[in-house]
């Protein structure tokens, strides 16, 4: 890991930082839909190949209530507490 | 270290995670050592015999630089003492060694007693007499050699030094850290945050941070000054940082620091041009003995690209400027062409080539000051090709023709003019006794213009309006109007090589209260 130093005034949080890539992928995998219609059917397929491909990983799924907002607090934090990684699918 | 004073306590860790704390209320030992120095080797055997004869009378604190280093020592020697892990190198920074092995008797509460540096056997033996008495060590002595050099500590190497003075809790660094998952691309990860001109930058480690601190003697945390338009603090530090991304070397900090400087004063004003959707940014001239000392180019190419000092400096204050004071394109920074100066702009005068006075001198500063002018340019340097003129009225007046496109030919009085003039130029001028003030005078004369010519027309809408003009008796419409308000307005360096009959003028901007006024810095190197 590099550290360097800020150079700007530090009005603003540091950004985009990646996860450490460990080279496998095993855990818990929560698929997100936002429910815009026929987001399911893609997660739906996701979730086959993934299973398919990625037999070391579990599966979880969950729905927002409704796309126009942000997913609530308290789902938010299941989804944290519950998985590894996370895959949010937008559809239309 | 004087005797009396007290070390820096510390907690160090031996092989197997035994803790062992200093001051600990007993009379204590602690020696630095590493593995590969020769003379370490000599007093390890020294210390096991001392461990031997003393038991537990004395703490010894043995710390090893390395962790392959320790883990070779305890099993060359198997000395009944722990080896200590400093591989962090933080306790011996703390304690300022230069060399291993330095040893340092202590008493209970941590004062220093005595210290012995490298190996002198009159020293350690007189040391081993004391604390064992009458019942002295096991050792023959006379089989040790009477003296060896000590080797260089590891925390004195520079290339860590750097790291553990930027470590260290009275790091001067105060900057926020960001740690960049070991994912990330660095360089990549720079152009994300928004941190480049949109060329590559040097991450600003902080071991490099602190290295480009050591260019100047200014407080790392001293504010010369607040940047526009988010009027974020400009500290050394922060000018450190941008100056490492820029690619600079220390030793350019202070023409970099004093060109911040003038470009945060009222009368620069930095915001206005950043903002200006003319597409305006900073020229930095630099005068006196520093050009030479960092290696700056004043000669062939001065203007262009090639030499770290002008590329680097110039950049360094634009990066300043956008990341401290947040003026990016589309953001306050609202040029519709911009310009390839504002990614850097910087040179020196070819003083030695200036038969006149050079800028700075004219500006009011000693010959001998280092001094720092920062220009606002918008467009440039514009050539002015003139091969033929053999006599200084006919090449001051060619300067004149040239500089008439400044902003438009029909925009008398709007700008200033920066008029680089190329050393063949300057032989002509010379050859015919051509001052500075005869060079502005011939400029400003054959730019002169009756104000009929510069009003508005079918031509260009470009000038005086119809209506004031209109309202102006005959002897006001007949008045000539040169180039430019004041002849103060021709700022005059000398730069490039001696071949070739080629200057340049860099056009300004808005002058005056409203615009930008050139300001001259002297550069303070202490």
């Amino acid at each position: 890991m590099a550290t360097i130093m800020d150079p700007t005034d530090e009005r603003v949080p540091v950004t985009r930082q990646l996860s450490p890539r460990t080279g496998e992928i095993r855990g818990r995998l929560a698929l997100l839909d936002i429910s815009k219609p026929r987001g399911n059917v893609l997660l739906d397929r996701l979730e086959a190949l993934l299973s398919e491909r990625l037999p070391g990983i579990e599966i979880q799924r969950y729905a927002k209530p409704t796309f126009t907002k942000p997913a609530p607090d308290a789902l938010r934090a299941e989804i944290f507490e519950k998985n590894d990684f996370l895959i949010e699918a937008l559809a239309d | 270290m004087q005797s009396g004073q007290a070390l820096p306590a510390f907690l160090l860790a031996d092989s197997e995670g035994a803790q062992f704390s200093f001051p600990n209320g007993r009379p204590a030992l602690v020696c630095f050592v590493k593995n590969d120095c020769p003379t370490c080797q000599v007093v390890m055997p020294v210390l096991e015999a001392l461990h031997q004869a003393l038991g537990d009378e004395v703490d010894f604190l043995v710390a090893g630089q390395t962790l392959d280093g320790n883990a070779a020592l305890i099993e060359n020697f198997q000395p009944g003492f722990s080896v200590l892990d400093d591989s962090s190198l933080k306790v011996s920074f703390a304690y300022d060694i230069d060399t291993v092995p330095t040893l340092f008797l202590a008493d209970g509460e941590g004062r220093l007693e005595s210290a012995l540096i490298g190996f002198v056997r009159e020293e350690w033996q007189a040391l081993s007499e004391r604390l064992t008495g009458a019942n002295g060590v096991d050792l023959d002595w006379s089989a040790l050699p009477e003296w060896r050099p000590g080797c260089g500590s590891l925390s004195v190497d520079p290339v860590i030094a750097d790291r553990l003075r930027a470590e260290a809790e009275n790091s001067p660094l105060r900057a926020r850290k960001i740690e960049i998952a070991s994912a990330d691309d660095e360089f990549e990860f720079m152009f994300d945050q928004g941190f480049s001109d949109g060329l590559p930058l040097v991450p600003p480690t902080p071991e490099r941070v602190m290295r480009m601190l050591s260019g100047t003697a200014r407080d790392p945390q001293e504010i010369i000054g607040v940047m526009p338009p988010n009027m974020g603090d400009v500290t050394i530090e922060k000018l450190a940082i941008n100056a490492v991304m820029a690619g600079c070397r220390p030793e350019y900090m202070p023409v970099i620091i004093t060109a911040t400087e003038a470009i945060l004063t009222e009368a620069y004003n930095i915001h206005g041009v950043m903002a200006t959707t003319m597409g305006a940014s900073p020229v930095l001239v630099v005068n006196g003995p520093i050009r030479d000392r960092i290696g700056m180019n004043m000669k062939l190419g001065a203007l262009g690209q090639g030499n770290r000092a002008n590329a680097t400096i110039g950049r360094a204050v634009r990066l300043a400027v956008r990341n401290l004071g947040g003026a990016r394109p589309g953001g306050t920074e609202r040029s519709t062409l911009g310009n390839p100066m504002k990614f850097t702009m910087c040179f020196a005068e070819h003083e030695e080539r200036n038969p006149w006075e050079p800028l700075h001198v004219e500006r009011g500063f000693a010959a001998d000051d280092s001094v720092v002018t920062v220009f606002t340019m918008t467009s440039g340097p514009t050539l002015i090709v003139d091969q033929d003129s053999r006599q200084a009225a006919q090449l001051a007046g060619s300067f004149g023709l040239s500089l008439e496109s400044a902003f438009h030919p029909k925009a008398h009085f709007a700008t200033e003019v920066l008029l680089v003039v190329c050393p063949e130029h300057v032989d002509t001028l010379i050859r015919d006794g051509y001052s500075k003030a005869d060079i502005r005078a011939r400029i400003q004369e054959v730019t002169a213009r009756p104000l009929s010519e510069l009003v508005e027309n079918e031509i260009s809408a470009v000038g005086f309006k119809q209506a004031a003009f209109d309202a102006m008796d005959e002897k006001a419409r007949d008045r000539k109007l040169p180039k430019f308000k004041s002849p103060d307005d021709i700022h005059l360096v000398v730069a490039g090589s001696d071949a070739g009959k080629f200057s340049g003028a860099f056009h300004g901007w808005a002058t005056g209260e409203i615009g930008s006024i050139s300001v001259s810095k002297k550069i303070e190197e202490a």
